[in-house]
């Protein structure tokens, strides 16, 4: 453990040396790094479908949607807007320090740390380091250890498609995570949860170092009566069961309804499973298993809770030995059990009634700020109390999951979901320092800011504080006389 | 009015209490942030002589030192938030990709809740009422702890912000380290601290377990560069600012004033001149400069000076009153660069010059450094000015002058590195202390059928054209045109 560390240390310190020597500034490398890693994700498209369904028995579909075809917008995205992006931005200079000019330069952190997640093992390693390298940063990226095949088949391929010097990939468990949070970084970039989130930020503090936690917490969807049943019910079965089965981030955790429109719902998400996932939902290929028996353990132990088990009305079904959870239903559990009070992160949704739906808001503000936060409705007036009485990082109405896709939109989370956000430009800033950088000239010397003062120097400089243009003209003319 | 003395557990209360007042919704009211930031500007301007009185009280500043530094600088500051604030919480849109139509996307802004400001002794109405004035803007609830080290202003602040603001959604909570650390037992929705890296790294420890964001403004050695200047005009005008912005600002005492000069070896000489007979001509009287804020920094400042070798560099200066806590504007010529006042923050009112063969060889010595919040250069060369843009890091670059930089609402105010993370000023404060909220409204009008399980190649091909942006190939494929 020891000759990990501090063969670490000299990896990460020859990475510092490589970014000092400017390796990783010019606009010319990071575009051939952005578009080393699109034709990676290209070219290797069924290396990393194969890599997913080891890890997960991810479908084929959902690997290419979710994780590739994600990877490749962002990096198409990055590489046209980079240019735009490192522009330094001139800002207006004030009266006060006439004349000059004033600017916001985006300059590299330097050498930062990404540490990814298990469940969009190739897409959060990813879609990070696309905004650290556009930024001009020397990277670290250490992939989840709980997706094994991923990470191993990412160690293998970033060498072969990026600057494998100023790139790196760093496979491992707790051990050497641990010993990557010793070293010093210029920004730490975490995806996963809240209890290691934590730690990241304690480790943190040793050198200063700036954090992104995106973690996670319980997205709620509430789903008013005055909507398009059919349409709803597909989309919140593709957020939920359609997304790795539940596991992730912006799954829908649990449903808020109407005691009256519940029937009616649970009536069309049951149409629905049956015509995603057919009869025996165990044996579609379209649902992804649970990623280990850790997690598969931890959700049995939810199912089998004495407090929700007898409030279960659909599916339920289970396989061990393949670690297959079918999806399942629960209706009005308590809400102190404990599949209301943790993260579920698997195919179980609690529907909760009330009997008006405005009741929903209270519920879910009781409870800590999620990620996403999805409501369903055609009432305007709903959706915009919706929008004003929540907080969440972000919120979509009438669908789940997609606002990620979309790459001009900050992706983070809030409260316990998190500190930080990225995608689009927000990657970019993210991994950037905004220097503000300000040149005067010579011209333009206003004594009535120097010692000894005076009272006559006191007026003068309220006057150009007030942005008075006549007092700032005799400033400059060199009022007041004498000293 | 009385004061907020807080009893063991007595803060448990007024923490809770506050974030009640935040959640009846009071303050995300655009009326009442407006009523703040006026009731600030009032203060500012009807308190206008005891503020004077109370930072004369703990720092010896002079009025027109107090005003520049501390005042006008803030009521400029709130009027510009004041006259913008509309604008910065307005929703702004994004844009959405065509696939997705019909859809508007959106960033609002909202605020985080309930945050702490951590003042310091410097500048300390300044410090405490800037961030303030952004927490206030972006609809928070605030509670700030001035520094106990500036006591006359914090019982100041105690007594006024309750006469001026809302008493129940603004709290100044007074005292020590102590104090400090039972306000971090809560969580916060964000913590500005200013202050030393010290403290700074306890803050963010205890931050760190309840994952509260921090945005932390540290200090550093501030170093300016100063080139050969042809013209005797320019070279008074630079002595000029380097002497206002060395023993003007808190006598050295601000993170923000010049720590030490880099000097081309063969103007170092001339420099010293006009130093000499500019120091004279501005501090002619005592009150002219503050005085060092205690004994124990007095003594700090004093025994940088005892080390033999520092103390033979001395070329003007190096005398100490310790009854009235004053210490002249000295200037010193190449101490040793391993000598204490060569490695820490010196934060007084010595200035050490350090002569360079050519100004250049300033942005190797620079690069070895820690990052410092701002970087000074004194030089016409263009191809200079860009050298140290490009190749230093820094919080800011201000070429031809100093201090400046932090009366500019346009540009961000921050550290790098060792000098902090977090910016703020102008518009940069309001969103430091708001949370963009994502916001994606879809209708239910336009269903793709591809998006849902059970997958197949041709949902795949699909899927496939809507990623490339292929709107043409999709359509036709959809009318069964095209596979």
């Amino acid at each position: 453990m020891m000759a990990a560390a501090s063969s670490m240390e000299a990896e990460v310190a020859a990475l510092r040396a490589r970014y000092a020597a400017g390796r990783t500034r010019a606009a010319e490398w990071r575009a051939a790094q952005l578009r080393g890693l699109l034709r990676m994700a290209t070219e290797m498209e069924a290396e990393v479908c194969h890599a997913l369904h080891a890890d997960l028995a991810k479908p084929h579909t959902e690997s290419y949607v979710h994780e590739i075809s994600l990877v490749k917008s962002s990096c198409k995205f990055a590489v046209k807007n980079l240019k735009k992006w490192m522009k330094p931005k001139k800002v207006p200079a004030s009266l006060m320090t006439f004349p000059s000019t004033a600017r916001v330069t985006a300059e590299p952190l330097g050498v930062v740390l990404v540490i990814s997640a298990w469940n969009y093992p190739f897409l959060l390693s990813i879609d990070p380091i696309i905004g650290a390298i556009a930024a001009g940063n020397a990277v670290v990226l250490k992939p989840s250890e709980v997706a094994p095949a991923t990470s191993s088949l990412l160690a293998e391929l970033l060498p072969r498609y990026v600057d494998g010097a100023c790139i790196k990939v760093v496979e491992g468990g707790i051990a050497e995570t641990t010993a990557l949070l010793d070293q010093m970084w210029d920004k730490i970039f975490y995806t996963g949860n809240g209890k290691v989130g934590r730690i990241v930020m304690a480790s943190a503090v040793k050198h200063l170092t700036p954090v992104v936690l995106e973690l996670g917490g319980k997205c709620p969807v509430v789903v008013d009566s005055n909507v398009d049943l059919h349409v709803a019910a597909k989309r919140i079965a593709a957020g939920k069961w359609g997304c790795n089965n539940g596991q992730a981030c912006t799954a829908p955790d649990f449903i808020v309804t109407t005691k009256s429109f519940a029937p009616k719902l649970l009536e069309a998400l049951e149409k629905v499973l049956e015509k995603f996932y057919g009869n025996d939902p165990l044996r579609s290929s379209d649902l992804s298993r649970i990623v280990n028996s850790n997690h598969f353990n931890r959700l049995k132990g939810l199912m089998d809770d004495q407090m929700v088990s007898d409030k279960i009305i659909f599916g339920g079904q289970r396989d061990e030995r393949q670690l297959k959870i079918a999806p399942t239903i629960y209706l009005d559990v308590p809400l102190d059990s404990a599949i209301m009070k943790e993260e579920i992160f698997g195919p179980l949704l609690p529907i909760i009634t009330v009997e008006k739906i405005h009741e929903s808001f209270a519920l879910i503000n009781s409870m800590t700020k999620p990620l996403a936060a999805y409501l369903f409705t055609k009432d305007s007036n709903l959706q915009d109390q919706y929008e004003t009485s929540i907080s969440a990082g972000g919120m979509l109405v009438n669908d789940t999951s997609v606002h990620l896709t979309n790459q001009y939109l900050p992706f983070g989370g809030i409260g316990e979901s998190g500190m930080g956000a990225y995608h689009g430009r927000f990657s970019f800033e993210a991994f950037s320092h905004k220097k503000a950088v300000l040149v005067r000239g010579f011209a333009g010397e206003a004594k009535a800011r120097y010692p000894p003062y005076s009272p006559a120097k006191l007026k003068v400089l309220k006057g150009v504080l007030k942005g008075n243009l006549g007092v700032m003209i005799q400033a400059i003319l060199g009022c007041p006389r004498g000293k | 009015m009385g004061e907020e003395k807080p009893s063991h557990g007595g803060l448990g209360s007024l923490v809770s209490g506050v974030r009640e007042v935040f959640e009846s919704g009071r303050t995300r009211e655009m009326e009442w942030r407006k009523a703040q930031l006026r009731g600030l500007i009032r203060l500012l301007t009807e308190e206008e002589e005891e503020i004077f009185d109370v930072l004369r009280e703990d720092l010896g500043k002079h009025r027109g030192e107090s005003f520049r530094d501390e005042v006008g600088v803030l009521v400029k500051s709130v009027r510009n938030t004041l006259n913008n604030l509309e604008k910065w919480a307005a929703p702004e849109k994004a844009d959405t990709p065509l696939v997705s139509f019909p859809a508007t996307a959106m960033v609002v802004p909202e605020p985080l809740g309930v945050v702490l400001i951590f003042s310091c002794w410097n500048l300390p109405l300044g410090l405490a009422l800037e961030p303030l004035s952004g927490a206030l803007a972006a609809g928070n609830a605030v509670v700030v702890k001035p520094s106990e080290l500036s006591p006359s202003t914090a019982a100041f602040l105690a007594a006024n912000i309750p006469r001026y603001l809302d008493a129940k959604a603004v709290k100044v909570v007074q005292g020590g380290p102590e104090v400090g650390e039972e306000l971090m037992e809560h969580r916060w929705d964000k913590v500005l601290f200013t202050g030393s890296a010290r403290v700074g790294r306890i803050i963010m420890k205890k931050a760190a377990e309840h994952l509260t964001p921090v945005a932390l403004e540290l200090g550093g050695k501030c170093p300016c560069i100063v080139d050969w200047l042809d013209s005797k005009r320019d070279s008074q005008i630079a002595v000029n600012r380097i002497t206002g912005a060395k023993w003007s600002t808190c006598a050295g005492q601000a993170c923000i004033a010049i720590d030490y000069l880099l000097v081309q070896e063969q103007f170092a000489p001339i420099l010293i001149e006009l130093l000499k007979s500019t120091v004279q001509r501005f501090f002619t009287k005592p009150e002219n400069m503050a005085r060092i804020l205690n004994e124990k920094r007095f003594h700090r400042l004093t025994s940088l000076l005892e080390d033999q070798r520092v103390a033979s560099s001395i070329v003007h200066g190096g005398h100490g009153d310790p009854n009235t806590l004053s210490i002249e504007p000295t200037v010193l010529l190449n101490p040793p660069l391993d000598s204490d006042i060569m490695t820490d923050e010196i934060f007084g009112p010595l200035l050490p010059i350090i002569t360079v063969k050519k100004t250049e060889d300033s942005i190797a010595f620079l690069k070895s450094k820690p990052k410092p919040l701002a970087i000074y250069a004194f030089t016409n060369d263009e191809k200079l000015k860009q050298r140290i843009i490009a190749e230093t890091s820094s919080g800011s670059v201000t070429f031809n002058d100093a201090i400046v930089q932090y009366g500019l609402d346009s540009v961000p105010f921050g550290g790098v590195g060792q000098s902090g993370f977090g910016q703020y000023h102008g518009k940069y404060s309001f969103e430091l202390f708001s949370n963009r909220k994502a916001v994606l409204k879809r209708s239910f009008l336009i269903e793709f059928m591809f998006r849902y399980p059970p997958w197949d190649e041709y949902k795949v091909g699909m899927i496939r054209h809507v990623f490339n942006f292929n709107y043409v190939s999709l359509v036709l494929a959809l009318l069964g045109l095209r596979r």
